[in-house]
């Protein structure tokens, strides 16, 4: 392994640097480059051939370009946690110690034991996606584990990214996506308007096409305009020059996003800082100057390594000095590509000829050509390629003005390496992103940005400008009017004029599929798209099937759906759709592009957002407290509640055991602090809340609590909670934990939007206090002792009653609600004094062996009672009928409460409506899985009519039994029916309908 | 992402502040109890999904929690403008000016 393996390095030139020599291994075998090179350019360096396998057919694949459009050299960089699929090899900057291995091909790319079989073809007929998505999708599961494990599209790592990433918020006033002479020129004319640019290239460095350029501008060599201009706009602070940034994405309102690489060059990851950044960026105005991508020409085994587009030749040439092959036949249609023989000539490498479709060739680049000797052969095209893993030959033939027919006889020419070229297609990609419906120019045979949709324009070849002058001049141009449509003024110093050196080209000939001899579904294969194997006949068959429309035709033959977004085989793929179904290319129109324009990595998008801070925790003040006396959590919404508090090595069912009992026969402590809490203040708030909720409140009184339960519109139960009447005009309205931010939203819409008459003011006050609920029949003597300020006897803090007052020698609020059933105190104290009420309480409870408990035995204490948990026993579709709570409905409020008229419509009035009841199981100690679906006929044949499903499901200590509640067809009038509920792994559990209060049905416990 | 402009703050703001409220300027019916059950069916789940310009209600919930209306074209996302609740739009008026508070 030496530096003198690079059998292709030229032995000078190109913009790489021959004194930093880089060691890579490519599927595991060793290789040199330089710093500088593209995996891909030090692979052709190093006169590798075949670097994948093919989707479909397994067959041979090599490098074809030389950037985003690059189908077939796909790879997987490194390995372990840090291993990146699905790379383009066009796309990897080369740096020391680099392993990439190819991600199709088994064992390898170049014995394929797949393509051995040759079977995968045949099981994978063209309309293959579209026919398995028609038939059941567990279906497509199967084909998908194979597609994916027999093509290879590369593999995820499976430990976690070691890398980190981040988003930065941006602004600007005018974004250019794109650095080459186009962009260069709209951002230097932007910014020396004074305004804020930004300017992002996929590349490593800027310049785009003038990077492999042999012309002059303004009679200074292309690359030093390009170091120029670089220079100049690095001069302002209002400039942000962003290389390795590729604008992936151009979503509403002129936000687009931008991954940029920081560190992907130099490794696999980052040594400091961050791998990736997302830029978010809103800009006021946007050139797309993202260039053009050469269009292959399509003729049989066009597929072969060696086989490659003329301007991707010419850039290894003339920027990475690597010249892909010993012979060069070019195929081509226009003046351009002629280039690219030059440069190999020039490069000291053998053209065996120039092959142009045109019938007549004259002009500057043809005669320069002709003045070297090389061989020019017009009216011909290159209708075969011979070779199996490189190009040995090509068979040319004599083609008619029109493209479409052959008119003499086919010869062979040798050569290893064809390149060709059908013209340029622009890069609308991004264009596209925003709706704009891009069209058919027959001039520039190409499609052409359509009308924007956005604060956008297009600059350069983009734009289907094609000369290098009038790339400059229209960059200038949309540079100058983008500035000024943020509000910025010309420059006086403005560049007027460019003067480049280039050649007046003729007319290109629109030839996309070469014809063949033989029909197009007899020819050997003719590659439309190199990435999903997708060929002329499989486009003419998905004609002929009807399917007629683009976006038909694309699903059918699954062209343009890989990775690379058929960047270079879908306009060839409409002109053969076109011509198929006798149609123009315009009538037949483009399919949409959209984001991401190559693909993204999910690290980026995700950036900080992951691990811990991936949502936000909300802690009660009391939290550290239950952490340190062993609390399992549960996530309620966003905050982390208390499950259970086992002791020693206790399970989960024997503490939550012990939580209850405790409860019932003594005393317990729970942190009831996330349950929403809105302050309610005006002279209209009773008659605001009386509105909301089904019940009245405008004669509650001061130091009185009510329950309540609110209802949509459509009459359903949304939230539930006690609201208590602080003083005049004021109350204070307990929601659900989960409810809280919803119950507020909903207040402001009906106050803002249908009763701005009514004078009410809603402030969130959840995170101001900290709630100790002390619950059991011991509580008022746990209070009593903290308490000395408070009546406590029944008759003067009755049930349902609140009092101000002090405990532990803090203001506090003491409510008398009750979830369990059972004498219950909330004490509520500000928030900072949570953690150290928590600790009085639970000292003043120590005689009565008072038990702090968690949501599991809340959740099971209040099943025993019946009292509902809104979003668990109700989802959206059940009334307070329903829930067998027709009593919380005052029958003769004036106003028509949200939801009242919709407990009237006949469907809420149907005798069948599932209702809220008990279960028994038959067996005590079983206990019904929650959302056990329920059924009256045990023995009835599949699909058995469902008559509901269980809610809530516990086993009772208290009790002794297991309890569930359930909502039943009907069932308020079933009580003693048994129901069965027929489980997953078989079983079928027999349950009776029972009262859905088990445990002290007179309520009597929570008045004592 | 959309970038709204709040008329209450008077500012554009990103999307994430926001939340949608769907379509603007539907009136609570003032005696829902003489309503037939298709009238008030109307009321409750019949909504405009216009292709093109459309009222609709957004909420600046992470920001000055005010509702507010804004004409919006479903096709290209374009919002027009901006106004607030109890206003009417300027842009595609509503056919019929009524005692509609919203
Ligand atoms: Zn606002």
């Amino acid at each position: 392994m030496t530096t003198a393996d690079q059998v292709n390095r030229l032995e000078s030139g190109g913009r790489i640097h021959r004194e930093k020599p880089l060691s890579f291994t490519f599927d595991g075998k060793k290789m040199i480059g330089y710093e500088g090179d593209t995996l891909a350019s030090a692979l052709l360096a190093n006169g590798v051939s075949v670097v994948a396998r093919s989707f479909k057919y397994s067959r041979p694949r090599g490098i074809v370009g030389h950037g985003a459009e690059e189908p077939n050299a796909i790879i997987q960089l490194g390995e372990g946690n840090a291993t990146v699929p699905n790379l383009r090899a066009t796309q990897v900057e080369l740096y020391e110690g680099l392993q990439a291995t190819a991600v199709s091909g088994w064992p390898n790319v170049e014995f394929d034991l797949m393509g051995l079989i040759g079977i995968f073809g045949r099981l994978m007929p063209p309309g293959f996606y579209y026919k398995t998505f028609m038939r059941p999708q567990r279906l497509w599961m199967t084909y998908e584990h194979i597609i994916r494990k027999a093509a290879g599209l590369g593999k995820a790592p499976t430990e976690a990214d070691p890398d980190s990433y981040d988003k930065l918020n941006q602004h600007c006033d005018v974004l250019v996506v794109g650095a080459g002479p186009a962009g260069l020129a709209a951002a230097l004319t932007a910014a020396r308007t004074g305004a804020r640019v930004i300017i992002a290239d996929e590349q490593q460095g800027f310049g785009g096409s003038l990077l492999a350029s042999v012309l002059s501008i303004n009679a200074q060599p292309a690359a030093g305009w390009v170091a120029d201009t670089i220079d100049e706009l690095k001069s302002f602070d209002s400039v942000q020059l962003l290389p390795r940034s590729t604008v992936f994405g151009y979503y509403d309102h002129n936000f687009l996003a931008i991954l940029e690489r920081r560190s992907d060059h130099v490794g696999l990851t980052a040594i400091t800082g961050s791998r990736q950044r997302l830029h978010r960026v809103r800009a006021k105005q946007v050139v797309l100057a993202t260039g053009a991508i050469e269009r292959p020409l399509v003729f049989a085994h066009n597929d072969v390594p060696g086989v490659m587009l003329a301007s991707s030749v010419s850039t290894y040439i003339q920027r990475y000095a690597v010249i892909p092959g010993r012979t060069l036949l070019l195929s081509t249609t226009n003046d351009g590509a002629y280039q690219t023989a030059i440069d190999w000539h020039q490069a000291g490498r053998h053209v065996a000829a120039i092959v142009d479709s045109r019938p007549q060739v004259n002009g500057p680049l043809i005669e320069t050509a002709k003045q070297l000797g090389i061989h020019v052969i017009s009216g011909h095209a290159v209708i075969e390629a011979l070779g199996k893993k490189r190009v040995t030959g090509a068979i040319i033939a004599p083609i008619n003005s029109t493209g479409a027919a052959l008119t003499g006889t086919p010869k062979t020419l040798s050569c290893d390496l064809i390149a060709s070229s059908g013209g340029w297609s622009p890069a609308i990609h991004l264009s596209s992103h925003t709706g704009a419906k891009p069209y058919w120019d027959d001039k520039k045979i190409a499609f052409l940005p359509g009308n924007s949709r956005q604060q956008e324009q297009s600059a350069g070849s983009a734009n289907g400008c094609w000369t290098l002058q009038g790339c400059l001049q229209e960059g200038i141009e949309v540079g100058a009017a983008a500035a000024q449509k943020a509000g910025f003024s010309p420059a006086v110093d403005q560049p007027v004029d460019f003067h480049c050196n280039e050649p007046l080209q003729q007319s290109p000939h629109a030839l996309f599929l070469v014809p063949h001899p033989k029909s197009t579904s007899r020819a050997p294969s003719q590659f439309v798209d190199l990435q999903l194997d997708v060929t002329a006949a499989a486009i003419e068959l998905a004609a002929r099937e009807g399917y007629e429309s683009v976006e038909h035709a694309k699903r059918y033959t699954a062209m343009g759906f890989g990775t690379d977004q058929g960047k270079l085989g879908n306009i060839n793929g409409i002109a053969i759709l076109a011509n198929a179904l006798g149609q123009t290319i315009s009538e037949t129109g483009t399919t949409m592009f959209r984001p991401a324009y190559t693909p993204t990595t999910f690290g980026a998008i995700a950036g900080r957002d992951i691990g811990a801070l991936f949502d936000p925790e909300r802690y009660t003040a009391m939290h550290r407290w239950h952490q340190e006396h062993g609390a399992t959590w549960e996530n309620v919404g966003q905050w982390k509640r208390p499950w259970y508090f086992p002791q020693q090595s206790e399970h989960m069912h024997e503490a939550v055991n012990r939580e209850c009992l405790a409860v019932r026969n003594s005393v317990g402590i729970l942190d009831a602090s996330t349950l929403g809490k809105i302050d309610i203040q005006g002279p209209d708030a009773a008659e605001f809340i009386t509105r909301i909720y089904t019940n009245s409140y405008l004669k509650l009184a001061i130091g009185k609590c009510r329950y309540g339960v609110m209802l949509k519109e459509d009459g359903m139960i949304f939230d539930d909670g006690v609201t208590a009447c602080l003083a005049e005009n004021h109350y204070l309205m307990f929601t659900t934990t989960g409810g809280a931010a919803g119950v507020l939203a909903w207040l402001e819409l009906w106050q803002q939007t249908e009763w701005p008459d009514l004078q009410v003011y809603f402030t969130s006050v959840t995170d101001h206090w900290a709630t100790a609920t002390v619950t059991g029949p011991n509580a008022r003597k746990v209070i009593a002792k903290v308490c000395d300020d408070i009546d406590l006897s029944n008759d003067n803090f009755a049930f349902m009653d609140w009092r101000d007052g002090t405990v532990a020698e803090i203001k506090a609020r003491l409510f008398r609600i009750s979830f369990t059933g059972e004498l219950s105190y909330e004490v509520n104290v500000p928030a900072h004094y949570g953690r150290f009420i928590w600790e009085k309480l639970l000292e003043a409870g120590k005689e009565f062996d008072i038990t702090p408990y968690g949501t599991e035995t809340m959740h099971v204490l209040r099943a025993e009672k019946g009292f509902i948990i809104v979003g668990q026993d109700t989802d959206g579709s059940v009334t307070p009928h329903d829930m067998n709570m027709s009593w919380v409905i005052a029958k003769n409020k004036t106003f028509s409460f949200l939801g009242k008229r919709s407990l009237e419509r006949s469907d809420s009035l149907r005798d069948q409506r599932k209702q809220l009841v008990g279960l028994k199981t038959r067996e005590p100690q079983q206990v019904l899985p929650e959302g056990a679906q329920i059924v009256n006929d045990q023995n009835q044949l599949l699909p058995m009519a469902m008559q509901g499903h269980v809610t809530s499901s516990y086993y009772s200590a208290n009790l002794g039994h297991s309890i569930a509640l359930a909502v039943v067809k009907g069932g308020l009038n079933r009580l003693g029916e048994t129901v069965y509920c027929p489980l997953a792994d078989g079983r079928i559990l027999a349950a009776e309908i029972v009262s859905s209060v088990f445990y002290d049905p007179e309520g009597a416990r929570q008045h004592v | 992402m959309l970038h709204i402009y709040c008329p209450h703050c008077q500012q554009h703001r990103e999307e994430d502040e926001f939340s949608y409220s769907g379509e603007a300027h539907i009136q609570r019916p003032s005696n829902p109890e003489i309503l037939t059950d298709k009238d008030w069916g109307d009321y409750l789940f019949f909504r405009k999904n216009p292709r093109g310009l459309h009222h609709e209600m957004w909420y600046h919930a992470a920001g000055c929690r005010r509702y507010f209306n804004a004409t919006r074209d479903t096709v290209s996302y374009e919002i027009m403008e901006t106004y607030p609740v109890g206003t009417r739009p300027q842009i595609a008026p509503l056919p019929t000016i009524g005692d509609d508070a919203t």
